[in-house]
């Protein structure tokens, strides 16, 4: 039984081990560029994994470009520029500053200072000394207060 | 009363704000090669593997690239749109076989009809790389000047085709 389980596993593993293919780099540097470059480039087919996840046709297409590109003494930019002139800013998963990027930059920074802001106004507000009360309502509150000590 | 308005405010504009988000099909990704020069290519035709048709040879015309499998199963179902869209008899329409079997696509023509002026083979899907194709089908509508004017991405349907297709074609050709 534990053979036969043994067995059934390996089959199973056997060809997820077989989906990524490997290439021969001239050198590491080159290597280490087309790590980095499938794990930040976006697989169009399956929208939420980069090519190094993904099993796609196309991913798989696509990393062959890039391990080319890179063979063929192409830089990392180069790459990236030749993916962003076929399928738009959306292969990255790290978008490039520009203008029509300013906001998914700035956003969030943007966001923090304006609550930074209303927070410091609300501290401000509550620190500035105790709040002006005319004196009919002074003597109300006294009242109030007597009539509360005479009961007890 | 006053200090509820301002929450309210700002629920209501990110009901509409989620609201607009879910409208939009994450699946289409505007391509970046809209008004811009066609990707050349040069391949053997389907029908006649020793000739080949190139970009250039379409230059000074209105075309449209339908980017078609035989392994592909909503090619099937846009098929009939297509044989439509050639009937009109306006443009000519090229078919880029793309990573397909040669055999198999011709036989994938035989059975269901074909539309297409002719068919290019882009065995390896170099070219479909170069067209931004990362869904087959796709549609391209490129202008006399060599230019993409249009992308549709998935099946053309028949909706599809009278509301967008074919006015992008009317207007390049009048």
């Amino acid at each position: 039984m534990r053979t036969f389980c043994f067995l059934l596993l390996a089959g199973w593993l056997l060809p997820a081990q077989a989906v990524i293919e490997v290439y021969d780099f001239d050198s590491p540097e080159k290597e280490a560029d087309y790590q980095l470059l499938i794990d930040e480039l976006r697989c169009l087919v399956c929208q939420n994994q980069n090519l190094k996840d993904s099993d796609a046709e196309l991913a798989q297409d696509l990393r062959r470009e890039t391990y080319e590109m890179l063979q063929e003494g192409k830089s990392r930019q180069e790459v990236i520029d030749f993916m962003v002139a076929r399928y738009g800013d959306f292969v990255l998963y790290r978008p490039q500053f520009k203008s029509s990027t300013y906001l998914l930059w700035l956003g969030p920074f943007l966001l923090l200072l304006i609550v930074l802001v209303l927070f410091v106004r609300r501290l401000r507000a509550a620190s500035s000394g105790p709040a002006e009360v005319d004196e009919t309502t002074l003597a109300q509150a006294r009242d109030l207060l007597e009539q509360r000590d005479d009961k007890q | 009363m006053n200090r509820f308005i301002m929450p309210l405010v700002i629920f209501a504009l990110m009901v509409g704000l989620l609201g607009y988000g879910l409208s939009l099909d994450p699946k289409k990704v505007p391509s970046p090669l809209i008004d811009k020069a066609a990707p050349a290519f040069s391949l053997a035709m389907l029908d006649a593997p020793q000739k080949q048709l190139s970009t250039a040879d379409m230059m000074g015309q209105v075309w449209v690239l339908n980017v078609w499998a035989s392994w592909c199963v909503s090619c099937r179902d846009e098929h009939e749109v297509i044989t439509r869209l050639a009937r009109e008899n306006l443009v000519a329409v090229i078919g880029l076989n793309y990573k397909d079997d040669p055999g198999e696509a011709e036989r994938w023509l035989r059975q269901f009809g074909n539309p297409y002026a002719t068919s290019v083979i882009d065995r390896d899907g170099r070219v479909g790389i170069d067209w931004g194709v990362y869904g087959v089908p796709e549609t391209f509508v490129i202008g006399a000047d060599g230019a993409i004017k249009y992308k549709h991405i998935g099946p053309v349907t028949n909706e599809s085709l009278e509301a967008e297709v074919l006015p992008v074609i009317r207007e390049l050709l009048s």
